[in-house]
């Protein structure tokens, strides 16, 4: 694996090299929801040090997936195509640039929020081939070629989707500013589970973190979306 | 002068109504902006850098090789030669480049010298190193009554020592701001819970005249406490833009900055002793604490202890502040209350345990030491009933005979929450529409919903029919958000503001109806003769008859005059049942029964929702939390996400919560809710854990290995 270009942030304590798992060689992709009883969560409580949601999501190299390998790039800009919510997107990013940044800062797609900018709190997510993924922990030249969507891609003009629409009647949001990755997150869940049960729901969305404590709301306008999407 | 008084209980249209968070459907959807978000013509994006050590002081910072990097359009240097750095995390420097990985690459170019200091101290836990290292500040002992007789003549005495840590507001919105000052006029994209206390703070650090500084805020991602200055990051970003000739700068903390330096809340340790009497009457108490809320020490007011049951005739309080070089404390959400309450609630049940007595009845046999002991009564009660405490209470350590032990516990709470001062000025338009303005700020608390609920409801009119304008401190000045004082503020201010507009209209519309001002009604839509919807006209057609000019009218809450609109002083209980696995050492929630008193609840729904995110903030802080320094370099250790831990969405249980919708509390008025449901959790977790058990866990969070410990020490 050829080394990471950085993404922004402090390096210097902890080891903290240890994060750059972006590689701009081998496509690395969020696993899509934690299994339940095989998450970080569980590993972390396995070894003493407490429980608490970590991502419970955890990395996941797809190499099946990966597209090959391009030709040393950077660190210098380079050009790329992202498409997002159908639209085709041609910028010149330094090859550095995460997918959230590319995103948020060069976009004007601000709905996907930088929280912890380490794959942990979810708040970044983002559909990448109908798939949820953090899209703090991806590279913006590695989505070249995928299908990303945003959580601006998932209403129509004023018009709610139905996980937008179970989060405002049941109150799932406070700050607000975990929902959208909340939404996109549930809306990726429900495509892979379209009937959860209750117990489905709480083990299914163990990825994303919000401070306001909306998790009870969250938990209700899950089940609320899937009996209206059916 | 309208009669301002709220109306009845079973008259209100849209007052006590759930409804939708009126701003829920930008911010499910994405597009609601935060400051973050905010993107301005030319903007640039500035970059911090922070000093490693937690005692040092800066000989020299070079900026040359950084300000000739490419893209830097001005590098600003906050602690110049000389200053003495007390913690780590203090900002040194500041870079405003083209791209935020331009300012980074050039924040690590900048050169800072330091001279290391000797002596930092970063851990509090361990007081006599603290007072070997003349850290400590005793704040001098209060006594009342005759604590050493009492404790003579007690049946009972009971001992116990708790800790609860250092935890971070760690807000999702990190702190910062997009800022353009030119020299003379600043445009300011805060994170706050204050717009006009912000921007006042700033024209300080500025040296210019407050309205010379706009302050702007459509929604704020949590605060809890953390958000109400300019901070030192802000005005550096304010000169930053200077030096680049006005350009705006965006300046938002990194995360680990986030969490070393833009707040958290003290760490309380103790040790309690109770006496009482064979009846569980408590007779004395004495605590001795100690905590830290980085260099300034952190006090607490002996007045807090013992918590709620403040008329224990005999007490001794000792309270010693001990100074460290953390990040400094700042409010957090009830403002020491969710410690006391742990040291408080956790003593009585200790001594409960030690009478093999149940603690409900102990908690009940107390609550004359309480200022609303039939209040306290009739929560504990209904929240034992909640859990089916009956049923399934047992006495500590009887939680079965498999691995894994339930149990149950009680916290309990007091705040004030009185209205704060706040202007509003609503304007009624020739064509209908309505707007009403405050220099206030929803902190996802839902006030920007409750002040359209307190609108419509005074006009007659539905919620959708009304703008409600806030974050800005153009609009007449409201208070800031703290101390649960909001939701009474903006709504008694809104609520005198919509009627004066309204008692206006009606004299123009009165000839028309026949009928003197004083005899009309807002209602459906309409304005009518009271009680004879006949003689009436629509809220539209009676608008037209302004003619071309608008109806503007202002209205005020003063603190001192709350003219039966607000009031101060809710109690609550929370009851936690938890299963711990003595195996593992996991706690697990099973339930937690939330009783809250409240005054009039203007909108039931987002209450509601307020006491659930505050009871998941207890679980985080009971199970959770911890900031974690590291004693050889001083550094925060866990400042990231991955390991300073908050619940998720499987770790909550199930939240039940009772809000006691009353005519009895209703008449009383608006009261504050945001932070009263965050005090009692924590107790109420720690109980139900040592009750499970059947032994303490003394220092919170109460993470696997601690409870692991704690069964061990049981054994031996
Ligand atoms: S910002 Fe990407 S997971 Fe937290
Ligand atoms: S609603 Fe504020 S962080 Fe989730």
């Amino acid at each position: 694996m050829r080394e990471c270009h950085g993404i922004p942030g402090e390096f210097t304590l902890e080891g903290r090299k240890g994060w750059c798992l972006v590689s701009s060689e081998k496509h690395t992709d969020v696993q899509k929801r934690p299994q339940a009883g095989f998450s970080r969560r569980g590993f972390i409580r396995g070894v003493g040090l407490g429980g608490g949601a970590v991502g419970a999501t955890i990395f996941q190299s797809t190499a099946e997936a990966a597209p090959p390998a391009p030709a040393a790039l950077g660190p210098g800009e380079v050009a790329i195509t992202l498409s997002i919510n159908g639209k085709e997107h041609k910028l010149n990013v330094e090859p550095r640039l995460t997918l959230l940044d590319a995103l948020r800062e060069r976009l004007n797609y601000t709905g996907a929020k930088k929280v912890c900018d380490r794959g942990t709190c979810g708040a970044c997510t983002v559909l990448l081939d109908g798939k949820a993924v953090y899209a703090c922990s991806i590279l913006a030249i590695d989505a070249q070629g995928r299908n990303i969507q945003t959580v601006e891609g998932l209403s129509q003009g004023s018009e709610l989707h139905p996980v937008m629409r179970a989060f405002v009647n049941n109150d799932a949001q406070q700050c607000g500013y975990c929902t959208p990755g909340f939404v996109v997150a549930v809306k990726a869940f429900l495509d892979e589970n379209p009937k959860p049960t209750y117990e489905q729901v709480k083990d299914g969305l163990g990825g994303n973190l919000c401070r306001c404590g909306t998790y009870v709301g969250i938990r209700k306008a899950v089940l609320e979306a899937a009996q209206a999407r059916r | 002068m309208p009669e301002y008084k709220w109306p009845a209980m079973n008259a209100r249209r849209v007052m006590g109504q759930p409804l939708d968070r009126v701003d829920g459907p930008d911010k499910a959807s994405g597009r609601a902006k935060f400051s973050t978000d905010i993107k301005r013509p030319n903007m640039l994006y500035g970059a911090l850098l922070t000093c490693p050590h937690p005692l040092a002081r800066v000989r020299s910072v070079d900026v040359h090789e950084a300000e000739k990097m490419p893209g830097v359009r001005a590098v600003d240097v906050i602690s110049g030669p000389g200053t003495e750095i007390q913690w780590a995390g203090t900002e040194v420097a500041a870079v405003a480049a083209d791209t935020y990985q331009q300012a980074l690459d050039a924040v690590r170019r900048i050169k800072v010298d330091y001279e290391i200091l000797p002596g930092h101290l970063v851990n509090e836990a361990d007081l006599g190193k603290a007072q070997a290292a003349n850290r400590a500040k005793p704040a001098g002992e209060v006594v009342s009554g005759d604590p050493d007789t009492a404790f003579k003549e007690a049946d009972v005495v009971s001992e116990g020592e708790y800790g609860i840590p250092v935890l971070a507001h760690c807000c999702l919105e990190p702190h910062g701001q997009v800022i353009a000052w030119d020299g003379n006029q600043a445009e300011f994209f805060a994170t706050t819970q204050a717009v006009v206390a912000i921007g006042n703070d700033l024209a300080k650090g500025l040296e210019i005249p407050a309205d010379r500084v706009h302050v702007r805020q459509d929604h704020m991602g949590g605060g809890f406490g953390s958000k109400f200055q300019a901070e030192r990051w802000g005005l550096a970003a304010a000169r930053l833009s200077r030096a680049a000739g006005g350009r705006p700068v965006k300046l938002h903390l990194d995360r680990r900055t986030e969490l070393e330096i833009a707040g958290n809340r003290p760490s309380f340790f103790g040790k309690i002793r109770l006496a009482a009497k064979k009846d569980g009457t408590i007779t004395a108490w004495e605590s001795t604490t100690w905590g830290t809320g980085g260099i300034g020490g952190g006090g607490l007011s002996a007045a807090l202890v013992p918590y709620v049951f403040t008329k224990i005739p005999n007490k001794r309080v000792n309270h010693t502040a001990i100074s460290t070089n953390c990040g400094g404390a700042r409010a957090w959400r009830a403002p020491n209350h969710p410690q006391v309450s742990f040291l408080t609630c956790a003593a009585m049940e200790d001594l409960a345990a030690k009478m093999k007595m149940d603690p409900l009845e102990l908690f009940l046999k107390n609550v004359q030491f309480t200022a609303r002991p039939e209040v306290y009564a009739a929560q504990l009660k209904k929240a034992a009933e909640m859990v089916n405490w009956s049923k399934n209470w047992h006495p500590r350590g009887e939680g079965g005979k498999g691995p894994v032990k339930r149990g149950l516990g009680i916290g309990i709470a007091t705040w004030g929450g009185l209205g704060h001062n706040s202007q509003c000025r609503t304007t009624i338009h020739p064509d209908g529409r309505v707007e009403v303005e405050l220099a206030s700020q929803d902190l996802g608390t839902g006030t920007r919903t409750v002040i359209h609920q307190v609108a419509a409801e005074s006009l007659g009119l539905r919620v959708s029919d009304i703008t409600v304008k806030i974050g800005d401190n153009r609009y007449p000045v409201s208070g800031s958000s703290g101390g649960s004082t909001t939701v009474g503020g903006v709504s008694a201010s809104t609520r005198k503001s919509t009627l004066n507009a309204l008692e206006k209209l009606f004299e123009i519309v009165a000839p028309a109806l026949g009928a003197p001002a004083n005899q009309l009604e807002a209602v459906d839509g309409r304005i009518q003769v009271k009680g004879n919807p006949a003689k009436s006209i629509a809220w539209r057609d009676a608008c037209k008859k302004m003619g071309v000019s608008p109806i503007s009218a202002m209205g005020e809450n003063d603190q001192r005059n709350p003219m039966g609109l607000i009031d101060q002083g809710v109690g609550g209980v929370q009851i936690a049942d938890v299963s711990v696995d003595t195996e593992t050492g996991i706690v697990k929630i099973n339930k937690i029964a939330v009783v809250q008193d409240c005054g009039l609840i203007i909108n039931p729904k987002t209450a509601e929702s307020q006491c659930l995110g505050a009871t998941i903030m207890s679980i985080c802080g009971a199970l959770y939390e911890e900031r974690i320094m590291d004693d050889q370099t001083g550094r925060f250790l866990n400042a990231d996400m991955e390991f300073y831990k908050l619940a998720g969405i499987k770790d909550i249980g199930e939240i039940e919560v009772h809000l006691d919708i009353a005519p009895h509390h209703d008449g009383r008025g608006v009261i504050g809710l945001g932070e009263p449901p965050v005090v009692p959790g924590i107790a109420a977790i720690s109980n139900a854990v040592a009750n499970a058990i059947g032994v303490r866990v003394p220092r919170l969070p109460m993470t696997p290995d601690r409870v692991l410990a704690a069964l061990e020490r049981r054994k031996a």
